[in-house]
């Protein structure tokens, strides 16, 4: 039992090794003063500075964000929606359709649905005029498109873990199904809405594939911009724009984890 | 009466509740597998958009399997699926691997640190996925961290050829799509009860044998589930291999991509698209029977 409790931490330490190694080199190099992004020349903050005079880099993070937030709200209307009805609302005509089309963009290689997403817009075009111009709104329809799923899946797995007599009982004591969703069901899912709020909105800013298909010319998103630019190798400026993403990311995710767990 | 009203108007919000999220994802994502399969069929031209309508000008249905029959008699297409189906295999294998005694050792760890733990899993999937592979690339360069070290320590004589090779697309693949093997995996190891493994052990089996006999047949659903997770996307990455595979390292996704942009040949990359959907039509629904199957046990 012994030799397998120290396999089993030997395994963890080599896991979050791996995991965690890269991701603090890129930290410790977002210092490096040498513009050679690998060798080492003192230390120096200059290239957070030249982040900060970059209008390019300023404007394609305020579109992503944008993305982000609007796509974000909308996945989670729409799919705490879609949760409600696959847990709750029993058979409905249609249901077999409409759980595997929530399921199946989560799945689904992105160059295909970035791809199919294009087509539909270009079709769409040719039919009627909308959208004349591809950007802010394709891409916000995409990325609603699959974080929904995420958002789905999570309210309705939470629903499915929660007693229902709660809402029973709000229903026996004569509330109105409407006004029971409202003060008894949503109240409870809260949680799950927001954490699906913010895994969407972490998707949208994450993705490359299917904005680069359905982004039209002018419209980059963050993603766009540091792909183009890490094709061409290491660059001490993104270097710098990682460790700003890890450090905000990592201290978001942390105080939320701390707090959850106060509660609990 | 008033109550039989209201309760209908319910009704017609429930129905909103359904029909919203529904028709949302009817319009943007079935029509849209519809146009895909529409395009394949269509002759690419010189024209914008680029390929043949599916009616012609006098009314008649105008398809053509031109562009399946190119995918199909052209060996680069066959060997650039099999290509990506053998690298998305090998990691999967490789996620399997290194995420089973992770998932393992996080499910036998002190209650207290579990939830640590398995935060410190889902933490870098929070954190952008190009720039985690971003940070590979400094790291397998020439002149990058594991070439230094391995030259610092005498270990090697001239840096080793990393970056730009299939070793590093599987690190890459293995590295990103890791925390999708070791969530599910977590969730049925911590459902299973370490006394079972104790007893096998009790009455004289090697641990070798109780893990195989007991561990291994429980932790099933965790281990499908994983793989098909890892698996599904890995076939069809694009930015992975672009940044980290060589220039002759053609995968399908790349593929797909290039003809789409670089050749304009809107019928062929649809084509590609409905082949690899074809692929994975299989594993997409063995994931879902296998999900549904373990909701209804776990339920």
């Amino acid at each position: 039992m012994r030799s397998a409790g120290r396999f089993s931490f030997t395994m963890l330490a080599f896991g979050y090794a791996f995991l965690y190694v890269p991701l603090v080199l890129v930290v410790v190099y977002s210092f490096n003063d040498s513009r050679i992004a690998t060798i080492w020349g003192g230390f120096s903050t200059r290239w957070y500075g030249e982040l900060l005079r970059n209008d390019q880099v300023l404007d394609a993070a305020w579109l992503s964000l944008r993305i982000a937030a609007t796509s974000a709200t909308l996945a989670t209307i729409l799919g705490t929606m879609a949760g409600l009805a696959l847990a709750r609302f029993g058979r409905f005509r249609g249901r077999t359709l409409f759980s595997g089309m929530i399921t199946s963009p989560m799945v689904m290689p992105e160059v295909i649905t970035g791809l199919s997403l294009l087509l539909l817009f270009v079709s769409l075009q040719q039919l009627t005029g909308w959208p004349g111009q591809r950007g802010f709104s394709t891409i916000t329809i995409a990325h609603t498109t699959f974080s929904m799923a995420y958002v789905a899946v999570i309210v309705r797995s939470r629903l499915a873990a929660m007693d229902d007599s709660l809402e029973e009982a709000a229903m026996d004591l004569g509330g109105r199904p409407l006004r029971v969703v409202f003060d008894i069901t949503l109240p409870l899912i809260a949680p799950a809405m927001i954490a699906g709020w913010l895994l969407a909105f972490t998707l949208s800013l994450d993705d490359l594939v299917i904005a680069s298909f359905v982004s039209g010319p002018g419209s980059s998103t963050l993603p766009m911009y540091i792909f183009s630019k890490v094709k061409l190798g290491v660059s001490p400026d993104i270097n710098a724009l990682a460790t700003l993403i890890i450090v905000f990311v990592s201290a978001g995710v942390l105080a939320a984890w701390l707090a959850t767990r106060r509660r609990a | 009466m008033n109550g039989v009203n209201a309760h209908r108007r319910d009704l017609v919000w429930q129905n909103i509740a359904i029909a919203t999220p529904y028709l949302w994802l009817l319009l943007f994502f079935l029509v849209p597998f519809a146009i895909i399969l529409k395009i394949s069929l269509a002759d690419p031209v010189i024209a914008q958009p680029p390929f043949t309508p599916a009616f012609d000008d006098a009314g008649e249905l105008d398809l053509t399997f031109d562009s399946f029959t190119f995918l199909l008699t052209d060996k680069l297409y066959a060997i650039t699926y099999l290509r990506s189906l053998v690298m998305a295999v090998i990691a999967t294998l490789l996620c399997l691997a290194i995420g089973f005694p992770m998932a393992y050792g996080i499910a036998r760890a002190r209650e207290e640190v579990r939830g640590l733990l398995l935060l410190l899993i889902v933490l870098p999937f929070w954190i952008s996925f190009l720039l985690r592979v971003y940070a590979w690339m400094g790291l397998m360069n020439n002149h990058g961290a594991i070439n230094n070290v391995l030259l610092a320590l005498g270990i090697i004589d001239a840096p080793l050829q990393l970056m730009y090779t299939d070793f590093a697309v599987f690190v890459g693949l293995t590295y990103s799509y890791l925390p999708f093997m070791i969530l599910p995996l977590y969730a049925t190891l911590e459902r299973m009860d370490p006394d079972l493994v104790e007893a096998a052990q009790d009455l004289g089996a090697s641990s070798t044998r109780a893990f195989w006999d007991i561990t291994w047949p429980l932790a099933r659903p965790g281990v499908i589930a994983g793989c098909l997770l890892v698996f599904i996307p890995a076939i069809g990455e694009y930015v992975i291999p672009y940044l980290l595979g060589g220039p002759d390292s053609l995968l399908i996704g790349r593929v797909l991509f290039d003809e789409f942009f670089a050749n304009r040949d809107w019928p062929l990359a649809s084509a590609v698209a409905v082949v690899l959907l074809l692929l994975l039509v299989v594993p997409i629904v063995f994931l879902q029977r296998n999900q549904a199957r373990d909701e209804e046990g776990a339920a």
